[in-house]
């Protein structure tokens, strides 16, 4: 627990998504998440992940909510335990549930930029497709739909899953990204606190190199320097 | 002659727990010093308010689940 939240801290993440659990009943020694990342500094977001139903999600998020007020929430609802490809039917429906209840839902969802659209007609706050399968560490494979997502929405949108290296991160704020969801990439690299920092720099590096309007490609070469006065 | 307390049997977190007869959410919360502040509890299946705990009598076979945040996405 104290080194995720060294690697939190190291990473200059603003949000970390928390799932909710059981009470350990029988042993109360067990550390508690609030004890060691204060929820007054880092947004909490309560998030479904392991849910495979509609019924699933709706009630973890309703018990996030009764915790602590959240409203603010992930939604992920899986369709498939190998891939854990995002159940698209079952999250658009959760997304119109969850919106009329007062809730402010960012949804997982796969990189189809037609189902994009459909939950932002629904009321999400915003669209979370993912890179790649979860903790498959392949980076942004189809970066052409990410693009196609970006320009049809103002809505914030976040890459969440399959990133596996800072790089990653940058084309993913260099694509006009408002964010990265990042938690293996991190945990299970060598060493956890030095990719947290890669991860916040390329972040960093991504949105600048946006921001700074990249040249247009040609598939010829031309001079950088000028050609007046050549001898 | 001592009154022998009736127990009943409920559910908390998947667990069998023995708890005296008539007794209410609060006590039970008490009893396992929950952090109140931290947690949601379910009461089969159905959300508590917090702030009522005393008005949710426990019986027979009730299925009581308390949760948290853990870190995870």
């Amino acid at each position: 627990m104290t080194e995720c939240a060294k690697a939190i801290r190291l990473s200059g993440a603003e949000i970390v998504t928390v799932a909710v659990r059981r009470v350990n009943i029988v042993d109360k020694k067990k550390p508690l998440l609030m004890d060691y990342i204060d929820p007054k500094k880092i947004t909490y977001l309560p998030n479904t992940a392991g849910c495979f139903t509609s019924d699933e999600a709706l009630r973890t998020l309703r018990l996030a909510r009764e915790i602590g007020g959240w409203k603010l929430v992930k939604l992920e609802v899986l369709g498939d335990k190998k891939n854990l490809f995002p159940d698209m039917i079952e999250t658009l429906k959760s997304t119109e549930v969850l919106t009329k209840e007062g809730f402010n839902v960012m949804v997982y969802c796969n990189d189809d930029p037609l189902m994009a659209k459909r939950l932002e007609n629904v009321g999400a706050a915003a669209i979370m497709p993912l890179a790649a399968p979860i903790g498959s560490g392949l980076g942004i494979l189809n970066k052409i739909n990410i693009k196609i997502i970006r320009s049809q929405t103002k809505l914030p949108l976040i890459i969440d899953a399959g990133l596996g290296q800072a790089s990653d991160a940058t084309i993913a704020m260099e694509l006009g990204c408002d964010g990265v969801l990042v938690n293996t990439a991190i945990a299970k690299a060598k060493k956890p606190f030095d990719m947290a920092i890669a991860f916040k720099n390329a972040v960093i590096a991504g949105r600048q190199s946006f921001l700074s309007g990249r040249i247009e490609k040609s598939l010829m070469g031309n001079p950088s320097s000028p050609l007046e006065g050549i001898i | 002659m001592m009154k022998k307390i009736k127990k009943i049997k409920i559910q908390v977190n998947g667990k069998i727990s023995h708890i005296k007869d008539n007794s209410n959410l609060q006590e039970l919360v008490n009893k396992l010093k929950i952090p109140i502040k931290k947690v949601a509890i379910e009461l089969n299946q159905e959300i508590v308010d917090k702030n009522k705990l005393k008005k949710y009598n426990l019986k027979e076979k009730d299925k009581i689940e308390i949760v948290h945040f853990i870190g995870g996405g």
